[in-house]
């Protein structure tokens, strides 16, 4: 029971962070059909401004809560402005181009934002300041559950209710779904479709950088190639969701979570990846389209 | 002043020219037609007025305004709306947020009224305002790209091909439903394939062949016209 408990929790706080960085990828891929490599790269980018904060203010007497506020808010528009950057310059101008063209673009831009953060912090592995955070640990049914896990668990359910609202029940956010149907329809709508990117390529990197900070303060660690590990596992989360769909993401995130923390606590934590990935070919043989993939009235 | 005035209008895809110097005007509070075989470049002039394709060269001026190169946003804003070719309605959106998507230009409180009035003309489409626009029947998807595009409270309304696939009945339904926007004053160019109801619709019409113009005239001459009859209306051989 113990560790059934442990395992929720574990797996919620990491779906929850999964889920936060799948967002991203499956908004860009929902608007523009491109998976952009370079998201996890952006979200890592977000861990190591909130790093270097973090790091410098440690000990100076202001209180956690505050400078992680701090923190956030300086990571997502750092990363925001970023992710603007990146589509206006890697994207944008191959729009009409060959599908194949920005897919390169998108592996060559994950590069040079990974090696940029190699030049800037260095190739070594830097840990997260402790003490930032209350140390209280509750214990549930025999589980010991930490102040930080229940921070993720929250927030991401605040922020991804948040954008579900935002996409579901505002103007703009049908606008957003709109394009992602059927672009060239959105503009005989009025719909001013380059704005409608510039605001996935806003709102996807910035819950990208909260999900990147949350992987910094819950492993309390920040490496520069960190970025594919974790792309890559929010990426396979938003396939298995489904990808273009949002609450696909969410779900995705989420289960694969779950999916990753039983592994490791009921059956070998070396076996992990090895048993998420069965898991996802199993799932995308019985749905190739992922658990809330895009039905065919989508794709008109 | 024509509402629109296309003057020499050329498009290409590449080294295809699908519009070889266009010109037509559209005076305010007519219905104008454009017929043409498949292929002649109906959907191309369509898709060019909305902003939604560049152009190689002459101009297009709406209400006084040169729109030669502004964006789709920006021509709809300036109230032309068009319902397109195939329909595309966002099937997985419901109906009432594509009819929503239609007014996006649109204050709130008038879009509402636009909504309200659009399900007067089409009660199905109120029945069905909780449903996806995907799952509803073609006749029933072609009423919803028009009232959309009449949520966005055009000055001018672009048709293209209304009646396409559709069975007899829902086409004079259709064709009765435009003759009523039309008589509530909204100027149409109505794109079809079904010459006769097109023409019987409209005050004038124009012929498009391959990229070019090759008639044009009130729509009752051109109902009588032995060229139109042999090409459009399937009456019989042409002479000579
Ligand atoms: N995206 C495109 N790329 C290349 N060529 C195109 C494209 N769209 C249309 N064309 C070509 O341009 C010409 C005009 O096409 P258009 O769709 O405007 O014709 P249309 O009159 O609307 O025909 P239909 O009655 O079949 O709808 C055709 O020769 C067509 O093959
Ligand atoms: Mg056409």
């Amino acid at each position: 029971m113990g560790t059934f408990v442990q395992q929720v929790f574990n797996g919620l706080t990491v779906g929850g962070i999964y889920a936060l960085i799948a967002l991203g990828y499956t908004m860009v891929y929902g608007v523009m059909r491109l998976i952009n490599f370079a998201h996890g790269d952006l979200c890592i980018l977000g861990a190591f401004i909130g790093l270097t904060l973090l790091s410098g203010a440690a000990g100076s007497g202001h209180p956690g809560v505050a400078l992680l506020l701090l923190a956030f808010v300086l990571a997502i528009a750092v990363v925001a402005a970023a992710g603007v950057l990146l589509e206006f310059v890697a994207y944008r101008p191959l729009r009409r181009a060959d599908r194949l063209a920005a897919v390169v673009s998108a592996l060559g831009a994950s590069v040079l934002i990974e090696n940029g953060i190699m030049i800037v912090w260095g190739p070594n592995v830097h840990v997260f300041p402790s003490g930032l955070l209350p140390e209280t640990v509750w214990h549930v049914a025999g589980a010991a559950i930490t102040f930080v896990q229940v921070l993720i668990i929250l927030a991401s359910v605040v922020l991804m209710a948040a954008l579900y609202v935002f996409v579901h029940h505002t103007k703009f956010g049908t606008a957003i779904r709109a394009a992602a149907i059927d672009q060239d329809t959105a503009r005989l709508m009025g719909i001013n479709v380059n704005r409608v990117i510039v605001t996935v390529f806003v709102v996807g990197p910035a819950l990208g950088a909260i999900g990147g900070l949350f992987v910094g303060v819950y492993y309390r660690e920040a490496y520069f190639t960190m970025g594919w590990v974790y792309g890559l596992y929010a990426f396979i989360a938003a396939i298995l969701g489904g990808i273009g769909n949002i609450p696909g993401a969410m779900l995705g995130g989420v289960l694969l979570g779950l999916f990753n923390a039983f592994a490791a606590g009921y059956i070998s934590s070396s076996w992990q990846d090895a048993i998420t990935f069965a898991l996802l070919i199993g799932i995308l043989l019985v749905r190739p389209t992922g658990l809330l993939g895009e039905r065919v009235a989508e794709k008109v | 002043m024509s509402l629109l005035a296309i003057d020499d209008l050329r498009v290409s895809y590449g080294e295809i020219e699908a519009l070889r110097g266009v010109s037509l005007s559209v005076e305010a509070g007519e219905v104008v037609t454009i017929l043409g075989a498949n292929g002649a470049g109906k959907t191309t002039l369509m898709r060019a007025v909305s902003g939604l394709l560049g152009k190689r060269g002459g101009q297009i001026a709406f209400d006084g305004q040169d729109i030669t190169r502004a964006g789709a946003d920006r021509i709809v804003r300036l109230g032309v709306t068009q319902a397109p070719e195939g329909r595309r309605v966002f099937g997985t959106l419901s109906v009432l947020e594509n009819l929503r998507l239609g007014g996006f230009t649109r204050p709130g409180a008038e879009v509402r009224a636009s909504i309200e009035q659009a399900y007067e003309m089409f009660p199905r489409l109120r029945e069905r305002s909780a449903q996806l626009a995907g799952t509803l029947s073609g006749g029933e998807q072609q009423m919803l790209a028009i009232a959309r595009a009449l949520v966005g409270r055009p000055k001018l309304l672009l048709l293209d091909e209304p009646s396409l696939g559709l069975a007899p009945i829902i086409v004079q339904a259709i064709f009765r439903s435009l003759r009523q926007i039309a008589d509530s004053g909204v100027t149409i160019l109505l794109v079809e394939q079904n010459a006769r109801s097109a023409l019987k619709l409209a005050d004038r019409g124009y012929v498009l062949e391959v990229g070019r113009i090759v008639l044009d005239g009130r729509a009752d001459t051109l109902l009588a016209s032995p060229e139109v009859q042999a090409a459009y209306l399937g009456k019989g051989h042409a002479p000579g």
